[in-house]
């Protein structure tokens, strides 16, 4: 028992910005090293070229880019609707049902309320409806919780099918031709409930949309009274309770935004830019997301980062598939090493080795 | 020190946003208005082409094709796609570098951003092999009226009034037929050595649409030209490709009696559930013996070198491709996989051969009304399936895939149970 452990750790002072940066990019280098060594390992290509090509696929015309730039804002809306939940410590993994529902009753108001009302009406219609879809799906399990304390990983997950089963509901009314399970771009040829261009761009709305909720999340959660509230309630509940927050209050109002937002992202997702409906609309994201808004510690300005990364590793596997006939799984790879470098960057911000000095032996 | 972490981020942020908001804008519109500017001077030039142009086509030095896969190689459908372009690619001489492939493009949007990716690149024509994928590529050839857009599976380009836009598809029913044939001589041949068995198919299918029904009406009264008692079962996995579900299905229906399992989907699983329960099965696009050696008797399947082949000559020598394209055994379009001499009745290749030669002469017609019943009366005695298919049903059989490339016959015939409707 005497004997000093070989190594020990222990919990470091702050570190200054500047250092913890430098040790982040040195781990991205170094992750970069070791994927350039198992791409060459494992393919014998030049990494070099591979990576070139992942920077091309990514960003390397301008329609690319903003294809990129669309499905990065579809990402980061929904770890921002994730973020207050996770904040709270409300394990929100139904954000793919969320974003369901508001893609699906987005899609019924295009194709039932097609020609029936002015365009800004139908568009208020399409973000209240979709917004009011999430909000439901991310209160239904709040209050479950709230009131009779039921588990919510497991009832968000299970809403996810939920959501999936309605969708796939639908489509029987919608698919063209019957029977094959496919929606079909929505009318394609009036292009009516689509997200208009603005100021010239494409994706212009897209774009002010999320920013907008990134700003504002950040201030709702780091300025307002109830980000305050959810901060004291994902620490300690009892805290809470002790200062007389009302804790029900909290989860249901919090997941009804967390929701809200994801139901809204729905909306983005289908009169933004895939105008169709199917099971597999949302992706994925609500999962994604969670990564998003985890390592960028819920601060939703690191998210816009955190998010344009995996967008960009995802198109650069698209040019890498049919540059180099790699599929996916390579870049996933890649992915994966990058992201190990980086969150174990975090445990030598947060952390110190201390070894056991020779001295000590004797 | 948080707050100050934030301040900077947000600083780079907005920074690096401002960026992008201020340089990509600025060229987008300029490419847009350029694209736009082409595009009409495109059309003009176009036009004054099209007279001129008929012999002028493309040089094959400076051809690009560009194709959009739903799969990927390990995935049967689009590996015999693939064989396809490989096949086109040798005989017109083409580099690796003018084959610009996407791989696993889903049917959503992603098709859209990959086909004008691919006209980006300077591609002249690019092909699309799943049927979701057909909105995605008619959006994407209303903007490039210029590059020949071709879609397998699909019905919609000669209604779309796009010159550029083209469906094809092959007799693939054909095929099914002539594996239905092998099938029903493997039932005959079970029942032959036990008295107790019940001759009931399994059939698992991807979607209850034309293009399925078509595929196992097509099967199944290859299995009844020799085995006049089978019964068929089908199921759906609304899924194109899924091992698991395709095995699940295929399980589910042999614990319901099923003792031949054919498929129309695009994965192993169904083989991959036969060999384990030892039931005999006919699989899709790729020879199924490497999954269940003793039990794949063949597979129907396709042979799209043709078409590709076509295509791309019809984009050099500057000749129109037509809006539906659909030709099958006798060009060489279908055919069955090898037979599996472990696996097959007796006299098997035999009789293929017969069958195989008379659909090539024209003698045997797949859906003959003669061979088919529905609801126990014959389609000519139902006044109102005649209305409805009249445009089909005439010579005494149906002409599937003669109006358009991709199929039709969508009627539920007598001795098919749908298990889904």
């Amino acid at each position: 028992m005497s004997k000093e452990p070989l190594v020990h750790i222990s919990k470091r002072e702050e570190m200054p910005l500047a250092k913890a940066v430098m040790v982040r990019l040195v781990a991205v280098l170094l992750s970069l090293i070791v994927c350039a060594f198992v791409i060459f390992i494992l393919t014998k290509l030049n990494p070099v070229e591979v990576y070139k090509a992942i920077f091309d696929g990514a960003v390397g015309t301008s329609r690319r880019s903003w294809v990129t730039i669309r499905d990065s804002l579809i990402l980061l809306c929904v770890a921002i609707g994730l973020t207050p939940a996770f904040k709270m410590r409300f394990w929100n993994i139904g954000a793919e049902g969320q974003i369901l529902m508001g893609g699906c009753v987005t899609a019924a108001v295009m194709i039932y309320a097609g020609d029936s009302m002015p365009t800004p009406v139908m568009f208020a219609v399409m973000i209240a409806a979709s917004i009011a879809a999430g909000l439901i799906w991310g209160l239904i399990p709040a209050v479950f919780k709230a009131v009779w304390n039921t588990n919510e990983t497991l009832f968000t997950l299970m809403l996810n099918y939920v959501a999936m089963q309605i969708v796939t509901f639908c489509i029987v009314f919608w698919e063209n031709p019957a029977g094959s399970n496919t929606v079909g771009i929505i009318n394609s040829k009036t292009k009516i409930g689509w997200l208009p261009s603005l100021g010239g761009l494409t994706y212009g709305w897209n774009v002010v949309i999320v920013l907008l909720l990134t700003v504002g999340m950040f201030v709702y959660l780091k300025y307002s009274k109830q980000g305050y509230e959810i901060a004291v309630v994902g620490e300690s509940e009892n805290t809470a309770r002790y200062v007389g927050i009302s804790v029900k209050k909290v989860i249901m109002r919090t997941m009804a935004i967390s929701g809200a937002i994801c139901g809204l992202a729905g909306f983005i997702l289908v009169s933004g830019s895939s105008h169709t409906i199917s099971t597999s609309t949302a992706g994925g994201r609500g999962f994604t997301a969670i990564i998003v808004a985890w390592l960028s510690k819920f601060n939703t300005f690191t998210m816009i980062l955190v998010s344009f990364f995996l967008v960009f590793m995802q198109k650069g596997a698209l040019q890498i598939a049919s540059q180099f006939k790699l599929n996916e799984n390579a870049s996933d790879v890649i992915t994966g090493i990058i992201l190990f470098f980086i969150l174990g960057s975090e445990f030598f911000i947060n952390y110190q080795l201390h070894f056991r000095k020779k001295s000590t032996k004797s | 020190m948080k707050k100050a972490l934030s301040v900077v981020l947000a600083a780079t942020m907005a920074a690096s946003l401002a960026a992008c908001g201020g340089s990509k804008p600025a060229e987008t519109t300029a490419a847009a208005e350029t694209t736009a500017a082409a595009e009409t001077t495109a059309a003009e030039t176009k036009a004054a082409e099209t007279e001129a142009a008929s012999g002028d086509g493309v040089a094959v030095e400076d051809l690009k094709v560009g194709f959009i896969f739903i799969g990927d190689e390990n995935e049967g459908y689009t590996a015999a796609h693939y064989n396809g372009a490989k096949e086109m690619q040798k005989a017109l001489g083409l580099t690796d570098d003018q084959m610009i492939i996407k791989w696993t493009i889903p049917e959503d949007e992603t098709c859209y951003d990959a086909a004008v990716d691919l006209a980006d690149q300077g591609c002249q024509i690019i092909f699309a092999n799943s049927f979701g994928h057909e909105d995605y590529m008619k959006q994407a050839a209303e903007e490039f009226p210029d590059v020949e857009f071709c879609h397998a599976t699909g019905y919609q380009a000669a209604s779309s009034g796009l010159a550029n836009m083209h469906n094809f598809f092959t007799s693939v029913y054909e095929s099914r037929y002539v594996s239905g044939v092998v099938a029903g001589l493997k039932l005959n041949e079970m029942m032959a050595a036990d008295s107790s068995v019940v001759p009931k198919i399994g059939y698992v299918g991807a979607f209850p649409y034309a293009e399925v029904i078509s595929g196992y009406t097509s099967f199944f009264l290859g299995v009844r030209s020799v085995c006049p008692e089978a019964e068929m079962e089908v199921t759906y996995t609304n899924s194109w490709a899924s091992f698991d579900l395709e095995k699940e299905a295929a399980e589910a229906l042999i614990a319901d009696g099923c003792v031949l399992i054919s498929q129309h989907a695009d994965t192993t699983g169904a083989p991959t559930a036969c060999e384990a329960a030892g039931v005999p099965c006919v699989g899709y696009n790729i020879s199924m013996i490497a999954t269940a050696p003793n039990n794949a008797l063949t597979s129907a399947s396709i042979n799209w070198g043709p078409y590709y082949t076509f295509a791309v000559e019809s984009v050099v020598n500057g000749t129109e491709i037509p809006a539906d394209w659909c030709q099958g055994y006798s060009e060489g379009a279908d055919k069955i996989t090898e037979l599996n001499e472990a696996a097959v009745a007796e006299g098997t290749a035999e009789k293929v051969k017969e069958v195989e030669d008379a659909i090539k002469a024209g003698k045997l017609h797949v859906f003959d009304t003669a061979t088919w019943t529905v609801g126990g009366k014959k389609p000519e005695d139902d006044a109102e399936l005649m209305d409805k298919y009249k445009d089909y049903i005439f010579d005494g059989y149906f002409h599937e895939s003669e109006l358009a490339s991709a199929p039709s016959f969508d009627i539920k015939i007598d001795g098919i149970t749908d298990k889904t409707n």
